[in-house]
């Protein structure tokens, strides 16, 4: 899925939001080459598990900076983009982000060729995002890794949702279908 | 030496001994005056010398202040002349052209005794032609011994001021050699036969038939440059092409010396005599004159002119060794950029708060992994990581819910959320480590589930037997 770049352009900054945005921002990673650059704020009591992690991407590849308030966070992540020496940089952001924000994270992004993902909590995204995707895992009895990932904002093309299921050994993203063609589903605004 | 060290910052009055354990004895290391004259010598045991002076006084030995006494001791001797060496258990100064300075070597001798003295330091001291004389005389006799005249001095005092070793000290004075006067006037085919060239080559050292330089101790590379200004500046831009000058001048020594900067500080000192200071810590050891002066581009925005700087000064505040390494057609080497963003952040956010986990040998989940600074870690090898059970993708510190059945719950709430159990996957016993006592643990056993919620989210739970209770402590996804 995120193999040619279809929907996560780098050289953009994209908001994720949701339950699951953790482990879409992994697996971007994942897919990625080149360090990881993970920002978050350092009263933050959640922190990434690198034994949990190594199933989505190489923990090694992670250097993490917790930033002391959430203008620090925005600032290291200008910082980290624009500098292009990590491939990808992932922000846990927490306030809303203004308009202008997220205008010069794009700028920054694109002055890098970095790709820029902002974990935001729901509804506080800025205009400014290439792409917002909205992720949460998904229960199904047979199947215990199926998440449904929805684009809810997307400046250059149309707006999905698909279920997908992580492939721990291709290590890889499987979609098991697009929201839609399931039967019985309503139908993904397109 | 070393007891007077002591006793300088200190003074006692009475018999005072440094010990030093040796192969585990406590043995005397060194001693004062008045310790001697209650019959204790160097070497002997701690409990002998209180057997025999129970009054003794003792502290520990540190040889590497000692050294370090020495040292200082070799600087401050700089006074007398530039050429300054450190023997095994002295001093030793080549003092050729500056005893006219001090009205003669006698002047000299007297002034560098009268000095010692009152620092309160017992020394001896010889002044001849040769390092082997002068050696002789420092530690049997004294004095001066003036050109020309250097038989008539060392003539008469015993072999042992030759620096040979005590074996064949002993064999000459077995056949009755006990002064130098009488090894000179052996014949030297039989002695070198019977002695080997050692003892021949340190005769012509004394006498100086054999030359025997003194190397000096280097001076201590400084790695701080600084500028003083005929006008006073002000504008940032002028700041920080001053800057440039300075780091491309400390930028070349690093380079001499092979070293890289790890903490620099720039102070700016202002007319009114204020300064203000930039401190920049790098996350790797750097010395291109550039990329640190980019570093500093920050901090100079920020700085306060005041009327005007009129000094600017950079020193290397931490420095470590860095190979000179060949240039290659790609440029910059591999991963500068991440140090220097690293660093870049690290500045302001602070070099600590910039980490990276690195795998640790522990069955327990929250300390499967130490984190450690970027800046001072290499990242942990692929494949370093231990397989382990499934392992959730974040953790936080345990939070308890409702619940005290040793099954896992079939609803429940967490975070003002409610959750119904579709499946539950465990339990996987984990028990805390019995040899260290860790107070997030002393719930004792723990019992790992892998909690799927009709809602969708995959919670990691656990249980405690010893008290009942259920915590929530990591998400899957």
């Amino acid at each position: 899925m995120f193999e040619n770049n279809q929907h996560l352009r780098i050289k953009r900054a994209h908001e994720v939001c949701g339950p699951a945005a953790r482990s879409f921002a992994l697996i971007a990673c994942g897919a990625q080459k080149g360090a990881v650059i993970w920002i978050s704020e350092r009263k933050n009591p959640e922190q990434l598990f690198p034994a949990g992690v190594a199933r989505f991407c190489d923990p090694a590849r992670i250097i993490f900076a917790n930033a002391k308030s959430s203008i620090d966070v925005l600032w290291s992540a200008e910082e980290a983009l624009r500098s292009g020496a990590a491939s990808i940089v992932v922000a846990e952001v927490e306030k809303p982000m203004s308009l202008t924000a997220g205008r010069r994270l794009q700028l920054a992004a694109e002055a890098g060729k970095t790709l820029g993902l902002f974990l935001i909590p729901e509804g506080m995204g800025s205009n400014a995002a290439e792409t917002r995707w909205r992720c949460s895992p998904q229960f199904d009895a047979k199947d215990s890794t199926l998440l449904y990932w929805q684009l809810i904002k997307n400046k250059s093309g149309t707006l999905g949702g698909w279920v997908v299921r992580w492939d721990e050994q291709a290590r890889r993203v499987i979609v098991v279908s697009k929201v839609g063609e399931r039967a019985g589903s309503a139908r993904a605004p397109d | 030496m070393a007891s007077e060290r002591v006793l300088r910052a200190r003074p006692i009055d009475a018999p005072f001994a440094l010990t030093q354990t040796q192969s585990n004895t406590q043995r005397i290391y060194c001693l004062n005056e008045q310790a001697e004259q209650q019959g204790l010598r160097k070497g002997m045991g701690f409990s002998d010398a209180r057997a025999l002076c129970p009054d003794l006084q003792t502290g520990l030995a540190n040889p590497r202040e000692d050294t370090r006494f020495i040292q200082t001791l070799a600087r401050w001797t700089g006074r007398y002349c530039p050429w300054v060496g450190v023997d095994e258990d002295g001093l030793v100064l080549d003092v050729t052209g500056s005893t006219h300075l001090w009205g003669g070597e006698a002047g000299m001798l007297d002034d560098l005794h009268a000095r010692l003295d009152r620092a309160g330091l017992t020394h001896k001291a010889g002044m001849a032609d040769t390092r082997g004389a002068a050696w002789a005389l420092a530690r049997f006799g004294g004095g001066v011994a003036a050109e020309g005249e250097m038989l008539q001095h060392l003539g008469p005092l015993s072999v042992a001021a030759l620096r040979i070793s005590d074996e064949v000290c002993n064999a000459l004075q077995r056949l009755g050699v006990r002064s130098i006067q009488d090894l000179v006037a052996l014949p030297r085919v039989t002695v070198s036969r019977r002695f080997g060239p050692d003892l021949l080559l340190r005769l012509d050292q004394a006498l100086g038939e054999h030359p025997e330089p003194v190397s000096p101790q280097a001076d201590p590379v400084n790695f701080a440059v600084r500028m003083t200004l005929p006008e006073p500046i002000g504008l940032a831009g002028d700041v920080s092409a001053g800057l440039e000058r300075l780091l491309e001048r400390l930028c070349l020594t690093l380079t001499d010396q092979q070293m890289g900067a790890r903490r620099l500080e720039f102070t700016a000192r202002r007319v009114d005599q204020a300064s203000s200071q930039i401190e920049v810590c790098l996350a790797r050891p750097m010395r291109d004159p550039i990329r640190i002066a980019a570093l500093f581009a920050r901090g100079i925005e920020g700085l306060d002119a005041g009327y005007g700087i009129d000094q600017i000064r950079v020193e290397a505040v931490e420095v470590e060794t860095l190979p000179l390494r060949q240039a290659t057609h790609h440029g910059a080497q591999e991963g500068d950029s991440l140090a220097d963003l690293i660093t870049r952040i690290g500045n302001r956010i602070g070099l600590e708060s910039i980490t990276r986990c690195l795998p640790a040998d522990s069955h327990i989940p929250e300390k499967s992994f130490t984190v450690s600074l970027a800046a001072y870690s290499q990242p942990a090898a692929q494949g370093a990581w231990p397989s382990t059970g499934p392992r959730p993708v974040y953790i936080f510190p345990p939070e308890s819910i409702a619940g005290y059945a040793p099954e896992p719950p079939r609803r429940f709430h967490w975070r003002r959320m409610s959750f119904v159990t579709a499946r539950a996957v465990g339990p996987e016993r984990i028990a805390p480590e019995w040899w260290l006592d860790d107070p997030a643990w002393r719930s004792g056993l723990r019992d790992y589930w892998r909690i799927y919620t009709r809602e969708g989210r995959r919670l990691w739970l656990f249980f405690t037997p010893q008290n009942p209770g259920w915590f929530v402590q990591g998400e899957f996804a």
